[in-house]
């Protein structure tokens, strides 16, 4: 005999609120309380390395949204590309991640970041120095799995932990 | 009438009064007014914390944790925004009838706990009519719902009153006859001597009467499952759409307090009011009181909110004719059964709520097609 139309359902339905009671919340109170982002997380700002770009400009050219310019000049004396200037409009940037794929010098990476919100439109578009990694702008271990294995390990809502900054 | 060896002589429901009160009834009426009011709504915030935070947590979440330790201070900030919020009035609104209805709806809510006994002998007024009163005066509150909802002038404010007027007069009658069956078993209207013919409490002696109570207890006061005469994700906020600032406060003040007067009857009619060891009575009254209502809360994080015609099924097919027999079993019990084998009943009467519950949801069955309400 099936009990299914006879109420069982809202005893079952109880169970699982009353269990809920007991159980940790799965809410992070984010100011105070942080959860460690995933290791290959495509976060929020480009990181870019000037001593290992050669201005071949592949992620220029990979860019769905042409969002990277990047303008180069010859140097004659030391026979190569010097990057005059590297900038991304962050704004138009939709983190597809296919530049840091693409790079064939491991010159590019993604941010880890994920709190880098502006207050001014005009402070999107990153060139040069603002491109590199500092400790607010650490790359993510997207597509460099040495960079990854550095990273704390992605903190669940399951597991409970929420890692305070 | 007395079935269980209740013991009559030895309960003198007749204390209302201390023998050296003075000032008489006057100095009794203003204690009293007091305690209640204060009671009221001291409890109703500790509901209000209680139903957000136990919702909350039964949801997965926390709830509301910035006011004060543990969140204790919210129903506070609440009332403060409330309160600090601008009173505004629609230009069409029947502007008497706008202002008169929460007023409406929320003193017969504080005027239903003039009989409920704190302890024994602790009551405003022990009215021998006492829960004749209660059904009379509690079904006012939808007066001051109606008139809020035609004093609006806004389509869903009609709407979800209209949906209250319908609910609670087809809620009413199986409420009064679960009523009934339990004043059958005492012999008396007075809710002090119900509670003192409690030496069993009447939820084992009434299973099939304290469901059907809390069941239509829990849509009289709009509480969800029930919810939908305020139903938000259908017509905005019902009956008090067009309100805000302190008349907003007092609906939702009476909201909670209907929760806590329902919640106070079902302690005194089923769980045996302020009667339990150790605990002095007062406290056993609260903490029934709580526990009722957490159970209330606990439904209303369960169940989704039933539509219109679930509602009106329930109560005409579902709740009243279980009614209905639960009061002929009791009839015929309370006049057949020895009044020394009070055991012979509760077993009979979860086999029988047990047996009634299957069979009607058997053939429960909702309005074939379109249901035109």
């Amino acid at each position: 005999m099936k009990f299914e139309r006879y109420g069982i359902g809202i005893a079952k339905g109880l169970r699982v609120t009353i269990k809920h009671l007991f159980h940790h919340p799965v809410t992070v109170q984010y100011p105070e309380q942080r959860l460690n982002p995933s290791r290959r997380t495509r976060g929020n700002e480009l990181i870019w390395d000037r001593t290992k770009c050669t201005g071949c400009a592949t992620c220029a050219k990979t860019c769905p949204q042409g969002v990277i310019k990047i303008i180069t000049s010859v140097s004659t004396e030391e026979n190569k590309y010097v990057v005059e200037k590297f900038e991304v409009d962050t704004g138009y940037c939709i983190f597809c991640g296919l530049c840091v794929e693409a790079c064939p010098y491991e010159a590019l990476f993604m941010g880890y970041a994920y709190e880098r919100a502006k207050y001014r439109r005009g402070e999107l578009v990153q060139a040069n120095e603002m491109l590199g990694a500092s400790p607010e702008r650490r790359p993510s271990g997207y597509m460099h799995p040495e960079i990854a294995a550095q990273l704390p390990r992605q903190t669940l809502l399951l597991e409970r932990i929420t890692e305070e900054e | 009438m007395t079935i269980l060896n209740f013991n009559l002589n030895s309960i003198q429901y007749w204390q209302t009064l201390p023998p050296d009160w003075p000032g008489e009834f006057w100095w009794h009426w203003l204690v009293f007014t007091v305690i209640i009011i204060g009671f009221v709504l001291l409890l109703v915030m500790g509901f209000i914390y209680i139903e957000r935070r136990g919702m909350g947590r039964m949801q997965a979440r926390l709830g509301p944790n910035r006011t004060g330790p543990f969140g204790l201070l919210q129903p506070v900030a609440d009332a403060i925004k409330i309160l600090l919020k601008e009173d505004i009035v629609p230009t069409k609104a029947d502007k008497l009838v706008h202002w008169l209805a929460p007023v409406i709806a929320f003193a017969p809510v504080l005027m239903v706990f003039a009989v409920v006994p704190f302890q024994n002998g602790a009551v405003l007024a022990d009215l021998n009519i006492g829960i004749l009163y209660v059904v009379a005066i509690s079904s006012v509150t939808t007066v001051g719902i109606f008139m809020a909802g035609w004093g609006s002038s806004n389509k869903y404010s009609l709407l979800g009153a209209m949906r209250s007027v319908a609910a609670v007069v087809s809620y009413e009658i199986p409420l009064v006859l679960t009523i009934a069956s339990v004043v059958l078993i005492v012999g008396s209207l007075s809710l002090n001597q119900i509670v003192l013919a409690q030496d069993i409490p009447f939820i084992l002696l009434q299973p099939l009467g304290f469901l059907l109570y809390f069941i239509a207890g829990c849509a009289e006061i709009n509480r969800s499952p029930f919810d939908l005469f305020e139903a938000d994700s259908e017509i905005v906020a019902g009956f008090h759409t067009e309100y805000s600032g302190m008349k907003f406060a007092l609906f939702y003040l009476a909201e909670y307090a209907e929760a806590l007067a329902i919640s106070a009857i079902i302690t005194t009619l089923f769980l045996a009011g302020w009667r339990g060891p150790l605990l002095p009575p007062w406290l056993w009254f609260t903490l029934k009181v709580i526990i009722v209502f957490f159970v209330m809360v606990w439904t209303r994080t369960t169940l989704p909110r039933v539509r219109i015609d679930q509602l009106m099924a329930l109560a005409w097919k579902f709740l009243l004719p279980l009614a209905l027999i639960n009061l002929l079993i009791t009839g015929i019990e309370v006049l057949t059964l020895p009044a020394a084998l009070p055991w012979v009943m509760i077993l009979a009467n979860f086999a029988i709520m047990v047996l009634l519950v299957l069979l009607w949801s058997k053939f429960f069955r909702l309005g074939g097609g379109r249901v035109e309400v």
